[in-house]
C-alpha cells in the first residue's frame, strides 16, 4: 500500500531525453534513403533498408515507446519505476549509441560496430524490459491496459533475443539461426511489442482524450492475449516443418491479420463517435495511423495467396511502420509533451501564475504543417515503389517532416527551461 | 451502482459529457458555451465535493496514510478548478485561442487524473472499504445534492 504512488513521476528529463532525441533518427534515414537513390526498394536485404528499418523500429519508435512508458507506469498502472531518473539516463544513452553503431553495422560498416551496437542495446533493453517487468508486477491493480503492456514487453524481449541471434550469425559468432527466425523476429517485433503497446494504451487514450465511448470490455479481454497467443502459435508452426504447419501457419497468420483489422476498425468506429468537436493534428495522425494498419492487414492477406508479389514486404513495411505505428507516435507526442512542460511548470509557480497553455507551446499551425509534410512523405514513399525517382523528394520531406517534429517538441521543452531558469533565479 | 468504481465512474463521464460540450468550435457561439461551461463547472465541483468530503477521508482513515495518493489528487482539484477560472476569464474576454488552449490543457490534466482514480484508487477503495461501499455512496449522494 505504501508503495502506490500517484504523482507525475519521474521528472521530466527522464522521459524528455528519449522524446526529444528519437526525431533526430527520421532524419538520419532519409540521409540514408537519399544517398541510396533509386536503387534504395531493390533489395529488402540490402544494408541500407536494414539500416533504414533499425533506425526507425529501434531508433524512433521504440525509444519514444519506451520514454512513454516509463512516465505511464506511474499513471496508468499505479506503479512508479524505481530511481528513474539515474535509469532512464543509463537506458537512454545505451539505447542511443547501441542504435547507431547497430545501424552502420548493418550498413556495411564491420563487424565492430555491429558486436558493439548488439552489446550496447542489450544492456538498454534488457534494463528497461527488466525496470518494466518489476514495475508492472507491482501494479496494485491487473486490468486490461497492464495485461498488454506485459504481453508487449513479453513480446520485445522474443524479438529482441531472435535479433541477438540474427545479428551474431551475421557479425560470424555464431550460427544458429534458421530463416523462420527473421520472420519470428520481426513478427514479435511488429505486431507484439509495437502493435500489443499501441493497443494497450489505446484503451485508455482513446475514449478519455478524444471523449468517445469506451472499448466493448467483450474485446478488451481477450485481444492482448490473443495476439501473443496466436504469434506464438504462428511462430511454432512456420519452424516446425510437419505435415500440415505450412496451412496452420497461414491460418494463424490471417487470425492475426484479423485481430488486427479488428482494432484499427473499432478505433476508428470509437473515433467517429466522439464527441469532442475539435480535430487536431493528433486526430489526423490517429486517422492516417489507423487507416495504414488496415491497408497493411489487407497487402498481408493478399501476400498468403500471392506470395511471389514483389516489393510487397516493402510495402507492408512502410504501412505498418512508417504509416501506422510513426503516425501515433507522432500524435501521442503532441499531447504528452505540451502537458508535461505545463505540468511540471505549473507546479512549480506560485499560486496566481500560470504556465503557458498547451496550446501555447506548441501550435495548432506548426503541428498541422508538420504532419501534412509526414502525410505527403508517406505517400511518395508508397508511390516511390513503383516509380522509384519518388524517393527523392519523398525522403526529403520525410528529413523535414522529422526536422520540423522536433522543431516543434524542442520549442515547447526550451519554453520550460527558460521559464523554469526565470524561477528558479527569483527565488 | 453496486461498487465506489461503479458510481464514481459514470459520474466522470458526465462530466466529460458537459466538457464536451464546452468546447468551442470553429464559430464560437458565446452565450451557448458559458451555458454548457457552467453545466460542466457544476458536475466538476459537484464530484470534487463528493471525494473530498466522503471518499478520501474514508480512504484516508484506513490507510492512515493523510499525504499519499489522496493528497495528490486533492492537489490536482485545485489545479484543475485553477484551469476553469483562466477559461471564465477567456470567455469574458471572448478571447477563442486562450478558451481552446486552456480547454486542452484542462482535459488532458482531467482525464490522466481519472485514469489515475478509475484504474487504481476506486478499485482499491472497493476492496480495502468493502463492508461500507453501500453507506459511502449513500454519503456521496447526499454530499453531491448539498452542493447542487
Amino acid at each position: 500500500m505504501t508503495s502506490l504512488s500517484m504523482d507525475q513521476a519521474p521528472p521530466i528529463n527522464a522521459p524528455f531525453r528519449f522524446f526529444l532525441t528519437a526525431p533526430f533518427f527520421l532524419v538520419g534515414i532519409a540521409v540514408l534513403l537519399l544517398h541510396a537513390g533509386t536503387q534504395v526498394w531493390v533489395s529488402r536485404w540490402s544494408g541500407t533498408l536494414l539500416a533504414v528499418t533499425h533506425l526507425l523500429t529501434l531508433g524512433f519508435l521504440s525509444m519514444t515507446m519506451a520514454g512513454a512508458l516509463l512516465q505511464m507506469l506511474p499513471v496508468v498502472v499505479g506503479s512508479p519505476v524505481p530511481r528513474v531518473q539515474g535509469i532512464a539516463r543509463v537506458i537512454h544513452l545505451s539505447w542511443l549509441l547501441g542504435t547507431v553503431c547497430l545501424a552502420l553495422g548493418l550498413y556495411g560498416w564491420g563487424v565492430i560496430l555491429l558486436r558493439t551496437g548488439v552489446g550496447l542495446l542489450s544492456a538498454a533493453i534488457g534494463l528497461f524490459l527488466w525496470v518494466s517487468a518489476y514495475s508492472l508486477a507491482r501494479a496494485p491493480m491487473r486490468h486490461a491496459t497492464v495485461l498488454s503492456m506485459a504481453y508487449a514487453l513479453l513480446s520485445f524481449l522474443f524479438a529482441f533475443t531472435l535479433g541477438i541471434a540474427l545479428a551474431g550469425t551475421l557479425s560470424g559468432d555464431f550460427s544458429l539461426v534458421v530463416t523462420s527466425f527473421i520472420a519470428m523476429h520481426q513478427a514479435w517485433g511488429l505486431v507484439g511489442w509495437m502493435g500489443g503497446l499501441i493497443i494497450g494504451i489505446s484503451y485508455q487514450v482513446v475514449p478519455m482524450f478524444l471523449l468517445t465511448p469506451a472499448y466493448p470490455a467483450r474485446i478488451t479481454r481477450w485481444l492482448g492475449g490473443a495476439l501473443c497467443g496466436l504469434l506464438g502459435a504462428w511462430s511454432v508452426t512456420g519452424w516446425l516443418s510437419v505435415a500440415g504447419s505450412v496451412w496452420w501457419h497461414t491460418v494463424f497468420g490471417l487470425m492475426l491479420a484479423m485481430c488486427l483489422s479488428l482494432f484499427a476498425t473499432v478505433t476508428l468506429w470509437l473515433q467517429y463517435k466522439r464527441r469532442r468537436k475539435i480535430f487536431d493534428a493528433t486526430q489526423q495522425f490517429w486517422r492516417i495511423g489507423l487507416f495504414s494498419l488496415l491497408i497493411a492487414c489487407g497487402v498481408w492477406v493478399v501476400l498468403q495467396v500471392m506470395p511471389s508479389w514483389s516489393h510487397s514486404s516493402i510495402l507492408l513495411g512502410i504501412l505498418f511502420l512508417y504509416g501506422f505505428v510513426t503516425a501515433l507516435v507522432q500524435g501521442m507526442l503532441y499531447k504528452i509533451i505540451p502537458f508535461l512542460v505545463w505540468f511540471h511548470l505549473q507546479s512549480r509557480l506560485p499560486k496566481g501564475q500560470f504556465a503557458p497553455n498547451m496550446k501555447q507551446l506548441i501550435l495548432d499551425r506548426h503541428a498541422h504543417r508538420q504532419m501534412l509534410v509526414y502525410l505527403a512523405s508517406l505517400l511518395g514513399l508508397l508511390s516511390s515503389l513503383v516509380w522509384p525517382v519518388l524517393i527523392y523528394p519523398s525522403a526529403l520531406a520525410m528529413g523535414v517532416s522529422g526536422v520540423l517534429l522536433w522543431r516543434n517538441l524542442l520549442g515547447a521543452a526550451w519554453q520550460y527551461r527558460t521559464r523554469y531558469a526565470t524561477l528558479t533565479n527569483s527565488t | 451502482m453496486n461498487t465506489i468504481s461503479q458510481f464514481l465512474t459514470a459520474d466522470h463521464r458526465r462530466c466529460d459529457h458537459f466538457f464536451a460540450g464546452a468546447e468551442v468550435s470553429a464559430k464560437p457561439d458565446w452565450v451557448l458555451i458559458q451555458e454548457n461551461f457552467s453545466q460542466f463547472h457544476s458536475a466538476l465541483t459537484r464530484h470534487f465535493s463528493m471525494e473530498e468530503k466522503v471518499l478520501f477521508p474514508a480512504f484516508e482513515q484506513f490507510t492512515g496514510n493523510m499525504m499519499g495518493p489522496t493528497r495528490m489528487m486533492r492537489m490536482e482539484h485545485e489545479q484543475m478548478l485553477g484551469l476553469c477560472a483562466r477559461m471564465v476569464a477567456a470567455m469574458r474576454a471572448q478571447d477563442e485561442t486562450e478558451y481552446s488552449g486552456v480547454a486542452e490543457t484542462l482535459l488532458i490534466l482531467l482525464q490522466q487524473h481519472n485514469i489515475k482514480e478509475e484504474q487504481v484508487l476506486y478499485p482499491m477503495s472497493d476492496q480495502m472499504l468493502s463492508g461500507q461501499v453501500t453507506e459511502l455512496i449513500g454519503y456521496m449522494q447526499t454530499a453531491s445534492s448539498a452542493q447542487s
